[in-house]
């Protein structure tokens, strides 16, 4: 059971309070929870679906229909790679399909060893330096297949 | 607390008196673009170096929005005050940080750096939303009113009637930039005409489409601006409420926009009796989640209120039943920030710029295969071959056109042939595309469009929501075909399926969503057929 003494539960307390504990606080709770504990826990939904007198259903339904929550950990590090059109017609698929392949990992999931997580993004907003991708904080553009690995290779090191 | 448009002009004038300490001022971008090779710790450096060698104290480092040539990240504006002439340098870095403070005193210095502002890039804009980008610091309200912020609002509120707003914004012919094109005047009045205790104000800064970041930008360079909008657009509906719906995947807008609120609330521009009168206004920001579909309104409203964001089926239409049912206008950002230039300058004025049913100026985001990648504003009316090759600077060397994309997944792919068409609402319908929110981008000989099909349709199917079926299993049936056609793999009957699955979703999906989806689809079959026939295997 989660318990209020955890000073993470405060934080998202804090947001459900300030929105008056109003059904529609749910996704800027739901923003705030994912800020404090980096993902979605299931107790943690369960947590907020009590204190809004939601039913864990809706909160549920609602955490997963955005694809910005997450319902499972990061990984230690995190590679986003655009995939709007820009990139797309830059090659972005490929860069993304070479990655799935030397880290043996799928779009939007976390390795075994929980070291690197690779997501795709709809778009960075950084159309010009096409194709880009944000290792960790750091969004390097104009990438090229090779350096889009050897990147990654330099960030796991 | 500013409570008359005199003290307001007598804050503006404060400020100007203020800075005219400072003769020269360095400002450097730091959208998106710059920002992401470095321009924050790049403007950081500045202010250090010329901490310790600025003797006169006669410079000044600024941080502005994007100005435009995102190409040429990162840039810097060395503006001179006494002179009012600007000079620009691109492609700086931080081994140039001692060369470019010494530009102020040697004009001559960096001059493999220096940007020609003669070229059509800067002459062929016309810049009305863009007006304060790359020029005023986002973070500070008194730089926004000494570049006549607020004057708008305050004069509104001093002097028009709510329907005097409105009937500018009609003159002006301002229609909603989102894409949907509808005349803004009409929407607000019929907000304004329904009787109701309780309106809300929408701004929609979700911007979804993949390769488009005009309202980001906008957010992010001059925040006060959408705010002002917004408050006219709620003295003139009679609503005290507003909300800026924002995707949380930007937080930096995110940020300006919660300080820029801050601020205005602090001089009393947002809260209760503004400027002395009774009208009261605030606005409060809620994070998106990136879900494409809160594009379209009805989602996005249902999202505000906390649901999962499924639109419904209209009418009843947001000015009747809004937000939390009570009459909503919602307008997207680049809207908003064409409010107070109207007002300023008058309808007749904007009504002026642009075609006759498509007037005023539109933002685009240009991307792919184009030289000056970035952003830019023209007025409506230009043509694709101006905006492209001389606005763009057209293609690198060695590549040659093939197709422009406009619209993002409810747009079309416009053919090389039909470059002399006008850009404004009607002609880029007639030709099976629409101009959308404002991505633009341009494709090569090496593009294959059937790819392009695919990637915007198998885009649209991870976006549905799934509340109707066309959609649903539409835009899934309709990636499986096409890739079949990717492969090579397709037969004449799978060509013949995909043409009436498009016609089928296109007619009865529910929402804007899948009613365009087809669209990439279909105007790439108008004008690149033989690509498809190319997919189909003839044994």
């Amino acid at each position: 059971m989660t318990t209020l003494s955890d000073d993470r539960y405060k934080m998202v307390e804090k947001t459900m309070k300030k929105l008056s504990y109003d059904r529609s606080a749910l996704i800027e709770t739901l923003h705030c929870a994912q800020e404090t504990f980096g993902y979605l826990e299931n107790d943690t939904l369960k947590f907020i679906a009590r204190r809004l007198k939601l039913p864990y259903s809706k909160v549920y339904g609602v955490a997963t229909f955005y694809h910005f929550f997450r319902l499972k950990p990061k990984g230690k590090h995190t590679i986003v790679v655009c995939m709007g059109t820009a990139c797309y017609i830059k090659h972005a698929n490929i860069i993304l399909k070479k990655m799935e392949e030397r880290f043996n990992v799928k779009v939007g999931e976390t390795t075994a060893d929980g070291e690197l997580s690779l997501v795709s993004a709809r778009c960075v907003g950084s159309c010009s330096l096409a194709p880009i991708a944000i290792y960790d904080n750091k969004s390097i553009g104009h990438l090229s297949i090779e350096q889009s690995i050897c990147e990654a290779q330099e960030l796991l090191k | 607390m500013i409570q008359s448009l005199e003290e307001l002009q007598q804050v503006a004038q404060e400020k100007i008196e203020k800075q005219k300490s400072f003769t020269q001022e360095l400002r450097v971008c730091i959208g998106s673009s710059c920002a992401s090779l470095g321009s924050n710790e790049l403007q950081k450096e500045l202010s250090q170096h010329v901490k310790e060698n600025d003797s006169k104290k006669n410079l000044r480092i600024k941080g502005v929005g994007c100005n435009g040539l995102c190409s040429c990240a990162i840039m810097i504006t060395n503006f001179d005050k006494e002179t009012q002439t600007e000079k620009l340098y691109e492609k700086i870095t931080s081994e140039d940080v001692s060369t470019i403070t010494n530009c102020i005193h040697d004009s001559n210095a960096l001059p493999e750096k220096v940007c020609d502002m003669h070229s059509s890039f800067f002459t062929k804009q016309k810049k009305i939303v863009l007006e304060n980008a790359g020029v005023i610091d986002p973070d500070d309200i008194e730089d926004y009113i000494a570049h006549d912020g607020y004057l708008a609002l305050f004069t509104v509120l001093e002097e028009f009637s709510p329907a005097d707003v409105i009937e500018q914004i009609k003159i002006s012919g301002l229609r909603g930039r989102g894409g949907g094109g509808y005349p803004t005047g009409l929407k607000w009045e019929s907000v304004l005409k329904v009787e109701s205790a309780q309106k809300y104000i929408v701004c929609n800064g979700d911007e979804g489409d993949p390769g488009a970041f005009m309202d980001r930008a906008v957010m992010e360079a001059d925040p006060h601006k959408i705010i002002e909008g917004m408050a006219i657009a709620g003295y003139a509906c009679g609503a005290s409420k507003g909300f800026i719906y924002v995707r949380a995947e930007y937080p930096v807008a995110v940020e300006k926009l919660n300080r820029a609120l801050k601020q205005a609330r602090r001089l009393g521009i947002l809260g209760t009796k503004i400027a002395n009168t009774g009208f009261d206004f605030d606005i409060e920001i809620r994070l998106g989640g990136g879900a494409f579909v809160c594009g379209e309104g009805t989602a996005l409203i249902s999202s505000i209120e906390g649901n999962r964001g499924n639109p419904r089926q209209k009418p009843p239409h947001l000015s009747d039943h809004g937000l939390w049912e009570s009459p909503t206008v919602l307008n997207n950002v680049e809207t908003f920030a064409n409010i107070a230039p109207i007002i300023r300058n008058g309808g007749e004025w904007y009504k002026s710029i642009g075609t006759p049913t498509s007037s005023g100026t539109k933002v685009f985001a240009l991307t792919g295969h184009i030289k000056n990648a970035g952003l830019v504003e023209v007025p409506m009316g230009i043509s694709l071959q101006e905006l492209i090759y001389e606005v763009g600077g057209g293609l690198p060397e060695g590549v040659t056109l093939k197709a422009i994309q406009t619209g993002g997944p409810s747009g079309g792919c416009i053919p090389k042939e039909l470059l002399d068409t006008k850009v404004d609402y009607e002609s880029f319908k007639e030709i099976g595309s629409i101009i959308g929110s404002g991505g633009l981008i341009v494709m090569d000989e090496s593009s294959n469009m059937v790819e392009v099909a695919r990637f915007f349709m198998d885009f649209c199917k991870s976006e549905s929501c799934g509340k109707c079926v066309p959609c649903r299993v539409g835009t899934t049936e309709l990636t499986l075909l096409l890739d079949k056609f990717v492969d090579k793999k397709a037969t004449k009957s799978d060509y013949e399926l995909l043409k009436s699955l498009c016609e089928v979703v296109k007619n009865s999906s529910l929402c804007g969503l899948g009613q365009t989806a087809p669209n990439p689809v279909l105007s790439t079959i108008k004008y690149f057929e033989e690509e498809y026939l190319e997919g189909i295997c003839n044994d």
